[in-house]
């Protein structure tokens, strides 16, 4: 058998196997340290996606303001973003009195209908039909592009364009015939849009007057979108909206305050346990690394016979604790990245109001800045078992349960 | 004793420890010169001094008063000695050490135990290449066992093989045999002997075996940390 010359032990590599003597003790620790990091980069990948998603979600709305009838803003801002329901109803005679305005530079009318259709889903489920004017809405929504087909050819067209996901779930391609639960008219789709990860890909848009002719609702809308000149002072043109009978403005800055305003109670919530977490789990790395200390006190002192200086002891507990906190990091990190579909999946279901689109953006820079801090933290908590190792002298240490 | 120039030189050392308000002298106006390739057992009764006598030659820990000086250098005058890390730096070039516990690294194998003090220290012409070292001590077929795995006596001919990496001029050995059995510490003692007599190493030895003690060239035996 022959002893290779190049083996070495190193610093590191008697660190690596001090920490594997205690196996479970360490893994414990490791445990921690990862749900911690796990806890922080979710958090913040939160923090970013959420904003990101509620700007592009808002950007493709193609319009800086929303007159709807009189009623809650809030309900207002869902009718805009989700489609939701108890729609109030305003005359389009609107319209002719917003165009007025030398702020406007365009406008579009728009009526929303939801209908429950007991065919969707397992137990049936909300269908959103957006009356449209074919004439203005293109052209607020240049983002909305087509898989298959185009507009309707007609105001009045018995057609439909089918967003990428309603496309999906009804399996309707061009040219294929469409019926309205519990209206009994047939409509032909003529387009279906590409997907844009907004809650257009779930609607079926249909003309404005055809809308309005089905569902009864003639000479009504739900909501007029306005695109103003880029020079306008939104705040002045906001309160001249105001004094219009029976509507209210919603303009896309105050929904999106709103809804982050909502979010971020949220959020000082979770980052409270974060942060608690965190603390824990470098309790726990004090903890391991300084019984590790103690347990081996006699090898220490034998290291320091042998020739160890205090910071070459110094050095070595410091490490191990390094590679707790940067395995934990890693592994934290890793768990972040892996499980943030499910992160995303279980936000959803707690949040009152969710953008479409990837709620979590977890990048490089927020990884590699999230093991950062925790490593940080790990070697601000090894310095006192770090210390007290490299204070031990050699005999006493030796010593230490001969008395 | 050789009339070779002493190596440790102790003059009217005292080691006095406080317990409360009683002093205990464990060492109590020694003197004793260490030469190089001496190999000196002491000897005497538990409470003697013996291993006090043998951490203050090696540096372990500084003596209350009197003169200690190791391989040219002062280390202890009139109360005044030199820091940790001072007595650090002589300990790491001229001692090796062994104790009546092998202290080696359970995670770590033979030859890994063995290069351990490398990770902190190197001394000029203290070679990586161990294999010769490991043969003297019978340890080639073990080398990659790890501590668990070995019998008493090759866990301390590997704590011996790890006090030698750093080819120490002085080894100091606490009771090295106070683990194991007369076979063991017979194969013990030769191996020290033999370190002796081939290579030249001073061998300070603490034992209460006296069988191991006659082993040395020289036996010197205490009594109330002095020498009897």
């Amino acid at each position: 058998m022959k002893v290779k010359n190049s083996q070495k032990v190193g610093l590191f590599h008697i660190a690596w196997k001090n920490l594997a003597r205690k196996k479970a003790r360490s893994l414990l620790t490791l445990v921690g340290i990862a749900l911690a990091t796990w806890v922080l980069i979710s958090l913040f990948g939160f923090n970013s996606g959420y904003k990101n998603s509620l700007d592009r979600d808002i950007d493709n709305l193609g319009f800086q303001m929303l007159v709807v009838a009189k009623g809650c803003p809030y309900e207002a801002a869902t009718l805009m973003l989700k489609g939701g329901t108890g729609l109030k109803y305003m005359n389009e005679d609107v319209v002719k009195l917003i165009v007025r305005e030398p702020e406007v530079e365009s406008v579009t009318p728009m009526l929303m209908q939801v209908v429950f259709d007991p065919n969707k889903g397992q137990s049936g489920g909300l269908t959103a039909f957006l009356g449209v004017d074919p004439a203005s809405f293109p052209k607020l929504k240049p983002g909305l592009s087509f898989k298959q087909g185009g507009w309707f050819t007609d105001p009045a067209a018995l057609e439909v364009v089918m967003g990428y996901e309603a496309a999906e779930l009804e399996q309707r391609e061009v040219g294929d015939l469409y019926l309205i639960p519990e209206k009994e008219i047939e409509l032909k789709v003529v387009g279906v849009l590409e997907r844009s990860g907004t809650q257009d890909d779930g609607t079926i848009f249909l003309p404005l007057q055809t809308l309005q002719k089905i569902f009864g609702q003639e000479g009504q809308l739900t909501s007029v979108g306005i695109k103003v000149r880029k020079e306008t002072n939104l705040a002045e043109f906001e309160e001249k909206m105001f004094k219009l009978p029976d509507v209210q403005v919603v303009s896309l800055t105050q929904v999106k305050t709103t809804i982050m305003t909502l979010v971020s109670t949220a959020r000082i919530l979770v980052l409270s346990i974060a942060l608690i977490a965190i603390l824990i789990s470098i309790m726990g790395v004090i903890n391991t690394v300084l019984m590790s200390v103690m347990e081996r006190q006699k090898e220490i002192g034998i290291l320091k016979a042998m020739g160890a200086l205090a910071g070459d002891v110094f050095k070595l507990v410091w490490l191990e604790t390094s590679l707790l906190c940067l395995l934990g990091g890693l592994l934290g990190a890793a768990l972040a990245v892996g499980t943030s579909k499910l992160t995303e999946y279980l936000i959803r279901r707690l949040l009152p109001f969710a953008p479409s689109g990837g709620l979590i953006s977890i990048n490089a820079g927020l990884i590699l800045t999230a093991i950062g801090a925790v490593v940080l933290l790990g070697l601000v908590s090894g310095i006192y078992p770090a210390l007290r190792a490299a204070r031990m002298r050699p005999l006493e240490a030796i010593r230490s349960d001969e008395e | 004793m050789k009339a070779t120039p002493a190596i440790i030189e102790a003059e009217n050392i005292k080691k006095i420890y406080k317990r409360g308000a009683e002093e205990i002298a464990a060492i109590n106006g020694l003197s004793v010169a260490v030469n190089r390739g001496d190999f000196i057992a002491f000897v005497g009764p538990s409470g003697s001094g013996k291993t006090t006598l043998l951490n203050l030659l090696g540096c372990l820990d500084n003596p209350t008063s009197g003169k200690l000086t190791v391989n040219g250098r002062t280390v202890h005058q009139d109360g005044r000695g030199l820091s940790e890390s001072q007595l650090t730096r002589i300990r790491r070039e001229l001692f090796g050490y062994i104790f009546q516990k092998f202290y080696l690294i359970p995670t770590l194998t033979v030859l890994e135990n063995i290069l351990v003090p490398f990770a902190f220290f190197r001394k000029e012409g203290a070679s990586q290449d161990v294999l010769p070292l490991l043969k003297k001590l019978g340890l080639e077929n073990r080398m990659n066992h790890l501590p668990g795995q070995l019998s008493g006596g090759e866990m301390q001919r590997v704590a011996i093989a790890r006090a030698l990496v750093n080819r120490p001029e002085v080894l100091l050995a606490d009771e090295p045999t106070g683990n194991l059995d007369s076979e063991r510490s017979r194969e013990i003692g030769k191996v020290l002997r033999q370190l002796n007599e081939e290579e030249g190493l001073t061998v300070l030895l603490v034992t209460h075996n006296l069988e191991l003690a006659a082993m040395a060239r020289l036996t010197i035996s205490l009594r109330d940390g002095r020498i009897a």
